[in-house]
């Protein structure tokens, strides 16, 4: 459980919030009638691939940017037009930022030396060492910022906007600039932080395993517009579309056309002429006999076997198929198969299944499966 | 261990050109302030401080170059440092060129015509003229100290301007919204990020406007019409006029100790200014 220091008064009141929010740049559209809030305490996650507008939205909560149309409001305060120095919110620059000709401790204190009336000397000190614990950088204060490696000049950029208890942290790809290892430790440290202080946090990534492993919601979006926004879990299982489903995870796209909308399941007739039962990631509404869908199934929802008898009763689906390749990932093999109708699909098996019987060679023929759940009808692009 | 003697080869050219340009003229000079003017002029030689002991009768050109300096140097800095910082920060790509070039382009004619044009400008025909007619009778400004200070500032102004303008150019401009994302207004980020950070320009452009500016003897000879002269116009006199080259290296030779005083007193404050700013060095 999270410790929201948010009072329950105010937590009924998104912390962000976006009401038909356009950006233009000339003829470019760098946000496209953008919807959402963000609540207190929140961890959000702005995922989408370079130039989709993530930036944009960061710069327009921060007060950088203001938006062509729309509103923006801050705790319900409608902030159009308030410039960023006027805003309670602090941002965390992707290569930092901080100020080279000061020391670590007057780079950290820089915000609350702005206040007026500007705090005590002594409170400042206090915080600053308060702070400075909090991201695990006592003894810090004389350094100079050359003097720090990558992962420290990143904790200081951190200490800097969280001295100010801001209301939102915006974080702009903040772990980009760190090699592979380094960046999975301040993942999880920046969970931790989050947790820890309580204060509510945007993140912009395009890396989806960042966003997934560390957000309580993420917004998927794709030029300037959301494509869809919900928990991790939510995405992964619920993907509205085949651009999410794809983003979020490895999966296998069938193409076909609805066949028949049943109470609560839908016939998918393939392109290759199988027809398959499947359940839709969206509301079953949106969907018509004769419209064309694409059916995700994810790798790890394929059963495998030798022996046809060991597929369970319940499958919508039985096939043989050929392995073509097959990698192993530790935990999981991987195969790539090949079926005469459905064509190259992906198929991830768990280690504990292959205890029992030897994995699947290159060119076997083995049996694959999967259940109704398994296949998801998806929504329009 | 490494060679020495390719480093030593290389840096063979550099001192010969050193020793022949400035270490032997200095010496001759400072020979000379010792000696005694000839019957024709030129120089015999001998050894007294006499040439010493009749400096103060040349104590106006030292006050005028000693406060025009400093002075001139100031007024540059004011009226470049808004110029810099618009070309750096503020002007559009184009715009920006256009302007470089302007800045740039006054250096295809020599200063000496240019001196002479703002003869016209600050002469009974130009300015005082227009602000007589706007109702402001009976304003001098050619042969001022004021006139000296306008063509100071114009003629310098390049020189101020380029160090400025590239330490603001180098200034990382995140470095401002981040200023402004803690709660610093644009005229508070000014003043506690962009000021210091261009720091090293400002101190690099005054170094070079205040060194040229103690030997300038071309401005005040034409805008100062011989009432405003700096020690630059007396050597001119003393050596090409009265050809009293014992003074007039005497005269030299404490320009040259005065100005090495300033200058390191300059550069200690400097230096302390930036010290733990390892990351500036000037220019
Ligand atoms: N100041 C600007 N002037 C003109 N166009 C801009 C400006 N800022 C952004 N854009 C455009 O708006 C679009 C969105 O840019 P944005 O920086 O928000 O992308 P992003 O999602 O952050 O991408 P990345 O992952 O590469 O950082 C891009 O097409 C970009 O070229
Ligand atoms: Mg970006």
């Amino acid at each position: 459980m999270k410790h929201k220091l948010a009072t329950p008064s105010a937590s009924d009141t998104p912390v962000v919030s976006f009401s038909g929010v356009w950006k233009r740049y000339g003829v470019i559209v760098a946000a496209r009638d953008l919807n959402f809030s963000v609540q207190p305490g929140e961890f959000l996650s702005l995922l989408g691939p370079s130039g989709c507008g993530k930036t944009t939205s960061l710069r327009m909560m921060a007060g950088f940017d203001q938006p062509s149309e729309g509103e923006v409001y801050l705790e319900g305060e409608r902030v159009n037009g308030v410039p960023a120095y006027r805003r309670p919110v602090n941002m965390v620059f992707q290569h930092y930022a901080l100020f080279p000709h000061l020391d670590i401790s007057d780079n950290i204190a820089y915000g609350l030396r702005q206040r007026s009336p500007r705090p005590s000397g002594e409170y400042i000190e206090k915080r600053i060492a308060e702070i400075l614990q909090l991201v695990r950088l006592e003894g810090f204060e004389q350094r100079r910022i050359w003097e720090l490696s990558g992962g420290q000049q990143q904790r200081v950029a951190l200490a800097r906007a969280l001295i100010n208890q801001p209301k939102v942290l915006l974080l702009d790809e903040p772990l980009a600039a760190l090699d592979r290892k380094l960046r999975r430790e301040m993942q999880i440290e920046l969970q931790n932080l989050q947790r820890n202080v309580g204060i509510t946090f945007v993140l912009v990534t395009h890396d989806q395993e960042e966003a997934l492993s560390m957000s309580d919601r993420v917004c998927i979006m794709r030029d300037g517009e959301i494509v869809q926004i919900g928990s991790p879990l939510d995405l992964y299982d619920r993907p509205k579309n085949k651009y999410v489903a794809d983003f979020v995870g490895k999966s296998n796209f069938f193409e076909g056309h609805v066949k028949q909308v049943n109470a609560s399941y839908i016939d998918v007739q393939l392109d290759c002429g199988v027809t398959i039962s499947t359940v839709p990631s969206v509301e079953m509404d949106q969907h018509h006999a004769g419209s064309r869908v694409s059916v995700s199934v994810r790798p790890e929802q394929l059963i495998l076997a030798r022996d046809e008898k060991q597929l369970p009763e319940d499958c919508v689906i039985k096939l043989k198929a050929r392995v073509l390749n097959r990698i192993f990932l530790g935990e999981h093999t991987e195969y790539l198969l090949r079926d005469e109708s459905l064509g190259e699909f992906l198929a991830l098996s768990p280690r504990q299944n292959e205890v029992s019987e030897s994995p699947f060679e290159t060119s076997e023929i083995v049996h694959v499966a999967w259940g109704r759940e398994a296949s998801l009808v998806l929504g329009d692009d | 261990m490494r060679s020495k003697w390719p480093e030593r080869l290389l840096l063979l050219p550099a001192t010969v050109w050193l020793l022949v340009m400035l270490v032997l003229p200095l010496a001759v000079v400072l020979v000379f302030s010792f000696g005694e003017r000839g019957p024709a002029g030129g120089y015999v030689p001998a050894f007294t401080l006499a040439q010493y002991a009749n400096l103060p009768a040349r104590f106006t050109a030292f006050k005028n170059t000693l406060t025009l300096a400093p002075l001139g140097t100031f007024a540059a800095l004011i009226v470049a440092y808004p110029l810099a910082y618009f070309l750096a920060v503020k002007a559009n790509p184009r715009v920006k060129t256009i302007l470089l070039v302007m800045i740039i382009v006054p250096f295809w004619t020599s200063i000496l015509i240019r001196t002479y044009a703002w003869i016209f400008i600050l002469g009974g025909q130009g300015i005082p003229k227009l602000l007589a007619m706007g109702g402001l009778e009976g304003i001098r400004l050619i042969n001022t100290p004021t006139a000296v200070l306008i063509g100071i500032i114009y003629g310098y102004l390049p020189l101020m301007v380029f160090p400025i303008y590239v330490s603001l150019e180098k200034l990382d401009k995140r470095l401002l919204e981040a200023s402004e994302d803690l709660g610093s207004s644009p005229l508070r980020t000014f003043r506690n990020v962009t000021l210091p950070l261009s720091m090293p320009g400002i101190a690099t452009g005054c170094m070079l406007v205040f060194i040229l500016l103690m030997g300038e003897f071309l401005v005040p000879a034409l805008l100062g019409g011989g009432k405003v002269f700096f020690i630059g116009n007396a050597l001119v006199d003393l050596f090409l006029q009265s050809r009293n080259w014992a003074y007039g290296s005497a005269v030299a030779a404490t320009l040259v100790i005065v100005m090495l005083v300033v200058v390191s007193i300059y550069m200690k404050l400097v230096m302390r200014g930036t010290n733990q700013r390892k990351d500036m060095s000037l220019l």
